[in-house]
């Protein structure tokens, strides 16, 4: 079992999926490896919220068994696949790493969930994330902290940062993320995996828990870019149940990633190379350059002007959207209520005491019982960050200031579009860092919220333009792994899942892993 | 800038309840979070057209016929009160 083992997790999803075809391992065995890395591992990691081993289990027979039969089998053909807890799935928790959706069962599947069914992935459990993802570290789960695999001491990243833990720790070969400021490509860099964000539109949002939903986007994780172009070509498609969804063919992204690109014009940005850029994550992005250049690349400088300004709009555009789209958790519907005989009598009695003491306009200003219970439902349901979103949301879309905060940064979310489109002009790929610097500490910027909202600096820009990204593992400082992040006109994944495999084949950054990987 | 007054302000229309505690601290870390978005004050944009959404694509109709809906008992399972009929919420009138 031992060799099996080292086999497995190590391997690719391709390369486990032709065994898998090839009748050399069976779905059932594969998923068990899986299960027992899970098993002894995630104590310390702590990627998984929620793991099912049984179900995954019978999934896995039934897929052999269909197999064995010589009867059809869908594109993942028995590969686990891991998926992160902001993604419905019916009659199974669903949490959003929030106490609000603590005992929430969604009553459908989201479309990339019946996407994955039909596929015949085994759903190998669910994977940790920051509340509503919202956050760059997995710290604001409500449940647990998930730890980088590589150094325990040491954040995943985030907010996807369990969907890439897993993947790094090799408990799932394939994980699916979102990404809505950086979710996926941060914790993949951080994580030294593969992480795709495709042009908004591209993947159904349907079904994915709203966040900020003219920026969310739902990508693969996984050790390769052959292994992410298989899970995207799942992922990927129109879907009537998503208006903003786009009505394109989706390219058959497995057979498209081995094709290297010729003539490849690559633009490094003048603007992302400046105060800040840790020297080992600065020279790690300058050897994967020189990388692209040996295979015939060349390279340009470009310069995006307005992308300093991405943070700052994006946290008046991503809180704005969120403090709408959270509206809807009011102890209501669904999601947690506060106790509402406790409620309702300690409102009586400050009411009271406030007649007492003769402050009648006071008692009279009180929140009625529903108001109260709207806002103690979601005062408890809410941790710090998701509270502060909100707030900040609020405040930009009050009335005496939608124009000078929401209305400008839609405004500056144009002209930084405005530049990748000039850039695009110029160059097929954008080439650079996704971070500052590898993995920081748990708990590092915990209590700093501006500088950890920093952190998203050279992904926001991606998700306001609305184009995708890719990060692919490019190096090491410290011991830790960096990401390399490679952007592209939208729609255009398959040039960068190319691109991206043209480096692993010419690199092992990917094959890298943490200790605790046998 | 903005006060512990604004932010308890906010905080009725974001229909959160905040500790006293809190609501120091929101109101640093807003200070702080506010006075960094400012910087985009410095940009002239009067003649840019706001970007809403990345995809602007508009009037995405969806055939008019009738499709099944969430059952009744499936879209009040997740409620926390409910009496098979209608969510439950605390009495606002007659007070």
């Amino acid at each position: 079992m031992s060799v099996l083992r080292h086999s497995v997790l190590r391997h690719s999803a391709t390369e486990l999926l032709a065994k898998l075809n090839a009748g050399e391992v069976t779905s059932v065995q594969l998923t068990q490896a899986h299960l027992d890395q899970i098993k002894q591992h995630d104590g310390d990691v702590k990627a998984f919220l929620r793991v099912d081993p049984a179900a995954a289990l019978a999934r896995a027979k039934e897929i052999d068994d269909r197999r064995k039969a010589k009867k059809p089998v869908g594109l993942l053909g028995g590969l686990p696949v891991a998926i992160k807890d902001l993604l419905c799935t019916e009659g199974e928790t669903t949490t959003c790493g929030s106490k609000m959706l603590e005992h929430f069962k969604p009553p459908y599947d989201a479309t990339v969930i019946k996407k994955l069914k039909a596929a015949d992935a085994v759903l190998i459990g669910k994977t940790n994330l920051d509340e509503f993802a919202m956050g760059g570290s997995t710290e604001n789960s409500a449940y647990q902290k998930t730890a980088n695999p590589w150094d325990l001491a040491r954040t995943p990243g985030g907010s996807s940062g369990g969907a890439a833990a897993c993947v790094a720790a090799g408990m799932a070969p394939l994980s699916v993320g979102t990404d809505t400021g950086g979710s996926i490509r941060q914790p993949a860099a951080l994580c030294g995996v593969t992480g795709l964000k495709p042009t908004y539109g591209r993947v159904s949002r349907f079904g994915l828990v709203a966040f900020a939903s003219s920026l969310d986007q739902i990508g693969p994780l996984a050790r390769t870019a052959e292994d992410a172009a298989l899970l995207l070509e799942v992922l990927a498609g129109h879907d009537p149940l998503d208006s903003t969804s786009v009505d394109l063919p989706v390219p058959k992204y497995t057979e498209t990633v081995k094709q290297p690109l010729k003539n490849l014009r690559i633009g490094l940005v003048r603007e992302h190379f400046g105060e800040g850029l840790e020297p080992e994550t600065e020279k790690a992005v300058r050897d994967a350059v020189e990388v692209y250049k040996s295979l015939g690349a060349t390279v340009k400088d470009v310069s995006l002007p307005h992308g300093k300004y991405g943070v700052a709009t994006y946290y008046i555009i991503a809180p704005s959207e969120a403090s709408s789209n959270l509206a809807r958790y009011d102890g209501v519907h669904y999601g947690h209520r506060t106790d509402e005989k406790q409620m309702v009598a300690g409102l009586a009695e400050e009411r009271n005491k406030l007649i007492a003491a003769g402050k009648t306009a006071q008692a009279e200003a009180l929140d009625n019982a529903l108001v109260r219970m709207y806002r103690r439902s979601r005062a408890e349901g809410f941790g710090p960050e998701v509270k502060r979103r909100i707030m900040l949301g609020t405040y930009a879309l009050s009335a005496g200031y939608y124009d000078a905060y929401y209305l400008k940064a839609l405004k500056v979310r144009r002209l930084i579009r405005q530049d990748y489109d000039a850039a695009f002009a110029e160059v097929d790929l954008i080439v650079g860092p996704v971070t500052t610097s590898p993995a920081f500490k748990l708990g590092e910027k915990v209590d700093d919220p501006l500088s950890m909202y920093l952190v998203d600096l050279y992904t926001v820009s991606a998700n306001l333009a609305g184009i995708g990204g890719i990060s692919i593992p490019c190096g090491t400082s410290r011991g830790l792994p960096l990401g390399l992040q490679l952007q592209a006109p939208p729609f255009e994944e398959e040039r960068l899942l190319r691109a991206a495999h043209m480096f692993q084949q010419a690199t092992d950054w990917h094959q890298q892993f943490p200790a605790m990987v046998p | 800038m903005l006060s512990r007054a604004d932010v308890e302000k906010v905080s009725l229309l974001a229909r959160l309840e905040l500790t006293a505690e809190e609501l120091d601290r929101m109101t640093t870390q807003m200070v702080q979070i506010v006075g960094y978005v400012e910087q985009l004050a410095e940009l002239k944009t009067d003649d840019v057209q706001p970007m809403a959404h990345a995809l602007e694509v508009h009037n995405v109709f969806a055939a008019d016929e009738a499709r099944p809906s969430l059952p009744r008992e499936a879209a009040l399972a997740n409620a926390p009160h409910h009496d098979k009929e209608f969510y439950l919420v605390p009495a606002v009138l007659g007070e």
